[in-house]
């Protein structure tokens, strides 16, 4: 464990984390007629989500590279009598994330800008407070702290899905709330009794504190049914869809962007460092149900009739790589999941803010609805296409390295894996060509269709930063990886000397046994 | 004698003497002065709580500890919100008389006595004192035919439970020969004096609290009171009794029965669960938010049973802790639901919610803040409340009440959350009326209680650690 060390020299963490609240403060101070709140909550939240996104660059510069442990750290006695305490800190692997969700965040604002017109006010409120959440979830370094984020998250995410969402919003929030409530109670058992045993909730110590064997796989589905539900992976990920299709625009986005990682994240940081001899044991049915996700989530997008449904499955589909990716538990397999979570969250992102151009044009989602938009459209039909490719999996765009990464890992432990993961490159190609044949080329037969505008200059602000780290994280992937690959190796190392220490003990009792 | 150990229930008892007297002789309506008078005797009696002295006094009958100085000013806040909500609601219901306050007052006494006492017959006095104004409240609105009903309903039922708990002492005393729980206790650590007749006397003992925390199967009169009697009297039912009854029930069951343990545990393992499963479960297809609170608390009460049946003293500390946050939470929604008043009149269906979120966004969102605290959402009070029974429950190995626990609040978190949707998704119904500044102010302190008890979760946890220090000795 690194010593307390913070390069940045002040509590950048936790600034980060809660200025969006101050933003919200803000908000409620304001006192006028509907039109003075809307647009002053929407420049309010604008300037907060971007201040706060400039002060997480200091994480971008300042960050070691070469230091595998938590860095940035802070701690603050908090419930003194269980050694509970507010601490924070950011290690290769979270780094990125709490950098993905600062970026979404004022991305996602500019998307609404004009497509939320009733009780702005709230939804921008209710988006701070999302993203104070995300970012204190990724940078806790408590046990308890990282739940209460991990959970505080459905706060806001109900009411945003609930109030702002399409025609079936109350079904597919109240499903969304329950499924990833059921989860977490469940981890929360789990984090007590690891608080118990260990006697604390630091998250560095309990990382080397070794559970028995048996607690290790009651624990490890514990975490496994909060984590697989918040990914999503096959069976448990029907609220996924429902809760994309409804949500408007800017929650599909931070959904598919930074919510779909946390459980991706929560595998990373708990399951596999601090239980080693579980994440081996369980690592097939881990394999099972992320090929079946990949094959089977694939197919079902391609025959759906709704854009948005479509890319829900395929995010279901490209986190399932990530599950493969992470229970290789070697480092080309964790390097190219983490790779893939982040290029997901780009890519996934920018492709629902692809569906919501044209969605706040003509109120609908359904792929037949359009054709031909490259006529009138060639801009919107070369971000589309870019973003398309990324999905896919083209070299030189952010989906091809994690991809590549994750099948690199997998095939270390089994060629089949590996083929079977891979065919969700191939899969996806099918189904995205698919739905941009059928969007974009074809010949326009509606009239509303004749006269659509192409992207407007704020939409361009919007994708601009998505096509430029597309495209950086796929011509130039290792200003990525250098930040995780100290930490991913150091991991890696943990697991594989853990496992040895059980072999051997193993090994002496078969031993003593047999003298 | 000591008698100065009993200083602050003899001077909330003069006040309540005091304040009667001076309500009969004065002309004029006198109901706000007199709540004043109520009010201020709390604050007089929670103070002379706070600076007093530990010990035993009245022969041993009577105790002054940290356990019993935790609940009781527990139960002053409980009652104190109580007469502050009643204030408003009474006046526009037309039912504002001076006795209310007066009534409260000495129900409040009879609860500092239960805290308090150290000797089943001081138990018993201070449970009646309790019980009989509390029948006269449920009853208070008497020309309305539901509070005349739920004011009988509450009579007879808790008269029922009043003659088993007494048969239980005199079960117990048959048995033993003495009503002190300290001497129980002692008598008790030889295993060969717990004879059959002792053990069927606890359990009678048991199922006479168990009505008044209102645990499964003990319930059956809680939706009925609570819908039937004025709000007013409804959110004192559900925050200072049910203190007053869970620090009865954990004085006895964990100090004098302690060392029987193995017997009566499995017998409040089953009302736990039996508690959060009936309150997860019928509260669902309720439409009266009356009702549904009524069906909230009984399941609140399982869990904070579950720190009972651990039987220890972290066990306890959760209980004491998961009493704090509920009062204030249970306290903060009923005044809510008491702000829903349209044309004069108080309506308490859900759907009377609707869209209340564009109407009075400040209200939509203290009771959305209510509500995922009831369901046991972090940052709100209710997820601490529900850490520290589960923390209990887990180091005592009672994995079976952890797991039905967890479980049961994910199924109460539907009906909390259904109540958010009608707020806050569905389309505007009619505005409510103006609400009266003394319940903006309860809701408002409540409600900031509630939101913000998770960044100094420390004192209270360390006070009613020392408190439930003093049974575990």
């Amino acid at each position: 464990m690194t010593a307390m060390s913070n390069a940045a020299g002040f509590p950048i963490l936790s600034l980060i984390t809660w200025l969006p609240l101050v933003g919200c403060l803000v908000m409620m101070m304001v006192r006028g007629d509907e039109q003075t709140v809307a647009s002053n909550a929407r420049w309010t939240a604008l300037w907060t989500s971007l201040l706060v996104f400039i002060l997480s660059l200091v994480l971008w510069v300042k960050f070691d590279p070469s230091d595998a442990g938590f860095q940035f750290n802070e701690h603050v006695a908090w419930m003194p009598e269980y050694k509970v305490g507010y601490s924070m800190g950011v290690d290769g692997i979270s780094v990125l994330f709490v950098l993905l969700s600062t970026v979404l965040t004022p991305i996602c604002i500019l998307a609404s800008w004009e497509s939320i017109q009733t009780r702005v006010r709230e939804f921008m409120m209710s988006f701070l407070i999302l993203e104070t959440m995300m970012v204190g979830m990724f940078a806790a370094t408590d046990f308890v702290v990282f739940y209460m984020f991990f959970e505080g998250v459905l706060i806001p995410m109900y009411l945003i899905i609930g109030v702002w969402g399409g025609p079936r919003r109350v079904y597919a929030a109240v499903k969304f709330f329950l499924f990833t409530l059921t989860g977490s109670v469940l981890m929360l058992l789990a984090l007590i009794a690891m608080w118990l045993h260990a006697g604390t909730t630091d998250i560095a110590v309990l990382m080397h504190t070794t559970f028995p064997i048996g607690m290790q796989s009651l624990l490890f589905l514990a975490l496994f049914a909060s984590f697989a539900v918040k990914v999503p992976m096959w069976p448990v990920h029907t609220w996924l869809p429902d809760a994309h299709v409804e949500a408007p625009t800017a929650g599909s986005v931070i959904l598919a962007g930074v919510l779909l990682k946390m459980g991706a994240y929560g595998f990373l940081r708990f399951s596999v460092p601090m239980l080693p001899d579980a994440s081996a044991t369980f690592a097939p049915f881990m394999f099972t149900l992320s090929v079946v996700a990949v094959i089977y989530t694939s197919l079902v997008a391609l025959a759906q009739e709704d854009m948005k449904k479509l890319i829900a499955y395929s995010s279901i589909a490209h986190m399932g790589v990530v599950t493969i990716g992470i229970f290789t538990i070697n480092v080309q397999g964790i390097s190219g999941a983490l790779f893939q979570m982040l290029s997901h969250g780009v890519v996934s992102a920018a492709l629902f803010l692809v569906v919501g151009v044209v969605y706040d044009r003509i109120h609908s989602r359904e792929i037949a609805r359009y054709g031909g938009l490259a006529d009138r459209m060639p801009a919107y039909a070369l971000v589309f296409m870019l973003f398309m490719m990324a999905s896919v999996g083209l070299p030189g765009t952010a989906g091809f390295v994690g991809e590549f990464l994750v099948i690199v890992g997998a095939l270390q432990v089994n060629f089949w894996l590996a083929l079977l993961g891979g065919m969700g490159m191939i899969l996806g190609a099918a189904y995205m060509l698919y739905l941009y044949r059928r969007v974009i080329f074809g010949r326009i037969t509606r009239d509303d269709l004749r006269n659509i505008l192409d992207l407007s200059p704020r939409e361009w602000v919007v994708f601009a930063p998505l096509i430029v780290l597309t495209l950086w994280m796929g011509i130039y992937p290792s200003s990525f990886t250098s930040y995780f690959d100290a930490t991913v190796g150091a991991m890696v190392q943990h697991h594989t000397a853990a496992l040895a220490a059980t072999t051997k003990l193993a090994g002496n009792v078969i031993m003593s046994v047999g003298h | 004698m000591n008698w100065t150990l009993a200083l602050p229930e003899i001077v909330l008892a003069c006040v309540g003497m005091a304040t009667l007297i001076f309500g009969v002789l004065r002309k004029q309506d006198s109901t706000l002065l007199c709540t004043m008078f109520t009010i201020g005797g709390f604050l007089i009696a929670g103070l002379l709580v706070l600076t007093g002295t530990s010990g035993f006094g009245f022969h041993g009958q009577f105790v002054a500890d940290p356990f019993s100085a935790f609940n009781q000013i527990l139960i002053l806040s409980g009652a104190a919100l109580s007469s502050i909500l009643a204030l408003g609601w009474n006046r526009s219901e037309g039912i504002a008389r001076f006795e209310f306050p007066v009534l409260m007052l000495f129900s409040t006494v009879g609860m500092m006595i239960m805290a308090s006492a150290s000797n089943l017959m001081t138990l018993y006095m201070g449970l009646e004192l309790q019980s009989l104004a509390l029948y006269v409240l449920a009853a208070f609105a008497r020309d309305n035919l539901r509070s005349s009903e739920a004011g009988l309903k509450y009579f007879v039922l808790s008269g029922l439970a009043s003659g088993l708990l007494l048969y239980g002492i005199s079960l117990v005393y048959g048995f033993s020969g003495t009503m002190d729980l300290a001497s129980l206790h002692v008598l008790l650590m030889n295993p060969a004096s717990a004879s059959a007749g002792l053990v069927v006397g606890i359990v009678f003992v048991l199922v006479g609290l168990a009505f008044k925390v209102s645990a499964v199967p003990f319930h059956m009169w809680t939706p009925d009171v609570y819908e039937g009697a004025p709000t007013p009297v409804t959110v004192f039912f559900a925050t200072a009794p049910k203190v007053a009854a869970m620090s009865l029930v954990l004085r006895v069951m964990g100090t004098s029965f302690a060392s029987l343990l193995g017997a009566w545990q499995i017998l409040v393992v089953v009302m736990s669960i039996a508690s959060m499963l009936l309150g997860a479960l019928a509260a669902i297809g309720q439409t009266n938010i009356k009702r549904l609170m009524a069906y909230s608390s009984i399941g609140h009460m399982g869990y904070a049973l579950i720190g009972l049946a651990v039987g220890t003293a972290d066990g306890v500390r959760g209980v004491l802790v998961y009493m704090v946050i509920y009062v204030f939470m249970t306290a903060g929604t009923f005044g809510c639901i008491m702000a829903m008043r349209r044309k004069g009149r108080a309506v308490e269906t859900i759907s009377d919610l609707a869209g209340l979120a564009s109407n009075d966004p400040a209200l939509a969102m203290v009771l959305a803040l209510f509500m995922f605290s009831l369901a046991g959402i972090p940052p709100m009070s209710g997820f601490f409340g529900k850490l520290y029974i589960f923390l209990a429950a887990v180091q005592g190995g009672l994995w079976t009440l952890a797991i039905v626990g967890v479980l049961t609040s994910v199924i109460g978190a539907f009906y909390y959350i259904r109540i958010i949707k009608v707020m806050y998704f569905d389309a505007p119904a009619e505005r409510f009326d103006p609400r009266p500044a003394s319940l903006s102010f309860v809701v408002a302190a409540t409600g900031l209680f509630t939101g913000f008890f998770f960044l100094f979760p420390a004192p209270i946890v360390a006070a009613a650690q020392a408190a439930a220090g003093v049974l575990f000795k």
